[in-house]
């Protein structure tokens, strides 16, 4: 399989398929397992200062075209998740998501997270549904120069940074990742959204607001990794909608140097990964490409 | 899986503890599978469905905040369903014999119309058993009762009373749904005989639908690997009968 070997910045991965964070990734035998079932590497839950239960359910549902949730970052907090990336860091390259509400919070937990063996952490400046964390603080440029400076300040694994959709001046914030020293960005996070029950004449979801996920998101996501493509010369991590290797393939051809997914496992099961790894060798050698490197942002050709 | 908005067609008081409400939906549903659940007033919860057919139901012990607002809806009003969610129970084996402690005899409820079966039927009390008696009658060729108080049946848990079945009688499988401790010592006894089983188990679940994570034991998904699993799966669980998960995700112990 080593066509399918991946470099993000400063580290490289067998396989191009990476769990996105949210996905099978609270446990640390859950990690594990989806190691073994073919993703590169693996996105934990993202952890905060504290246990978090998150939003009461209902909490997540189907919709015809994918999946809305919000969970509303549920997590035993930074100290308890110690004993489930000592389970999953032997197994291989886990990421280790944080939020938090301020840089010298986010780069605590992220210092923590490095301290447990993450090989990287994913800051997660983008969920849309968390009061306060998320998209909240990952809206202004600013603000996320701030942040990914003092988490650089704070740590030697490679920082990525996850980004929101919900914004007109997506670019202006992939520059501010860059002129902080960010290493990597991860595109896109959940979509807002919301579901309304007629019958009872109010939102399904005990939050309200939600975040939308899956096949429908794609073609949106495709744009946004295209987009910072244009404006950043850092590594991008594209996600949003992908369900087999021409899902992958696009994110790849529009600038992703690597992929996502999560809601996918919802229906193709945690055995996608090994699917998509197969049909990306298949079609690397039926168009003769010898590596993942060599389709990345070929449609801008 | 589906989503619907049902009618409440009928709801009974089933026993001294627990709720049956009725409703139509033509779903495809096996036995042992289970459903989201949620109207305005609660939170949404997972219930296994005790009927399977066109009309299904769900039946419920009264525990708390979101099944008291369920205990509380009349015939007419609306419940948003979505489902049915897990794996269901495999009925390949030819001689089986279902066990069901507690609230647990509602999900296998359905396997006693589906296949021929015996069953063992064990309770705290009379009150949470009496019902059971008359489905006994209805679909079994044999059914035992047993309850903690002596007040129905045998006097003796639901271990003894298959103990004392299977000197009896010949199967090739159990099939067994109800609380984690009497699961846990079924399992010590039918390991010590080897007898094949499958059980359903329960976790706090959040999505229902395998993609969450909340609901994990050890690395399986309760919500959609299971809640069916084989004895020989669960002998690997290290989390089945010393703990769960919380809603944080926190490993809370049993002891």
């Amino acid at each position: 399989m080593s066509g399918l070997k991946v470099t993000v910045g400063k580290i490289s991965f067998d396989r191009p398929g990476i769990v996105a964070s949210g996905i099978m990734d609270e446990t640390g035998d859950t990690m594990v397992r989806m190691l073994r079932s073919g993703a590169g590497a693996v996105v934990s839950k993202s952890v905060g200062s504290n246990p978090n239960p998150g939003h009461r359910n209902p909490n997540f549902t189907e919709v015809p075209c994918g999946c809305i949730n919000a969970m509303g970052l549920p997590n035993p907090g930074i100290d308890a998740f110690a004993e489930e990336m000592e389970v999953a860091v032997k197994e291989g390259p886990i990421i280790g998501s944080v939020y938090g509400s301020s840089p010298g919070e986010f780069a605590e937990l992220a210092g923590k997270m490095e301290d447990y063996g993450a090989c990287a952490v994913e800051l997660n400046l983008s969920c849309p549904h968390a009061k306060g964390y998320g998209m909240e603080v990952g809206t202004d440029p600013k603000m996320v120069g701030t942040i990914v400076k003092a988490v650089k300040d704070a740590v030697k694994v490679p920082v990525w940074v996850k980004l929101t959709p919900n914004t007109h001046i997506l670019q202006d914030i992939g520059r501010s990742v860059e002129e902080a020293g960010g290493d990597a960005i991860v595109a896109i996070n959940t979509l807002k959204a919301m579901v309304i029950v007629p019958e009872f004449g109010k939102p399904l979801l005990s939050n309200k607001v939600c975040g939308l996920s899956g096949k429908c998101i794609k073609p949106i996501g495709v744009r946004a990794v295209w987009d910072l493509h244009n404006a950043v010369s850092i590594p991008i991590v594209g996600v949003g909608g992908i369900y087999d290797h021409r899902d992958a393939l696009e994110y790849i051809m529009a600038g992703a140097s690597a992929f996502q997914l999560g809601s996918a496992v919802l229906t193709e099961g945690v055995d996608v990964f090994e699917k998509i790894n197969r049909g990306l060798e298949a079609f690397m050698e039926e168009y003769g490409y010898g590596s993942i490197e060599e389709m990345r942002g070929v449609a801008h050709e | 899986m589906s989503e619907a908005i049902v009618t409440v067609k009928s709801i009974e008081q089933t026993n001294k503890y627990s709720k049956t409400i009725r409703f139509d939906w033509d779903a495809e549903a096996k036995p042992g599978q289970f459903i989201m659940v949620w109207c305005p007033g609660m939170d949404e919860i997972p219930l296994s469905l005790s009927s399977v057919d066109d009309e299904k139901s769900i039946t419920f012990k009264v525990i708390g905040p979101d099944t008291e607002a369920l205990a509380s809806k009349s015939v007419g009003d609306k419940l948003r369903i979505r489902g049915p969610y897990g794996n269901g129970y495999d009925l390949s084996s030819k001689r089986i014999l279902v066990v069901g402690g507690g609230i647990g005899i509602a999900p296998i409820t359905p396997v006693l119309k589906c296949k021929d079966v015996d069953a063992v039927f064990a309770a705290r009390d009379a009150g949470e058993v009496a019902y059971a008696d008359p489905l006994g009658k209805e679909y079994c060729k044999n059914h035992w009762i047993c309850t903690d108080d002596g007040s129905m049946g045998e006097h003796c848990n639901a271990v003894e009373m298959v103990k004392k079945v299977l000197a009896e009688h010949e199967y090739d499988e159990i099939i067994a749904c109800g609380p984690e401790v009497m699961l846990f010592f079924l399992l010590k006894y039918l390991n010590e005989i080897g007898m094949k089983c499958q059980f359903s188990l329960e976790r706090y679940m959040k999505c229902g639908a395998g993609v969450c994570g909340a609901c994990m034991c050890d690395e399986h998904r309760v919500c959609k690997d299971g809640p069916v699993f084989t004895g020989e799966q669960i002998n690997k669980m290290k989390d089945f009968g010393t703990g769960r998960r919380d809603a944080c995700g926190t490993f809370v112990s049993y002891r």
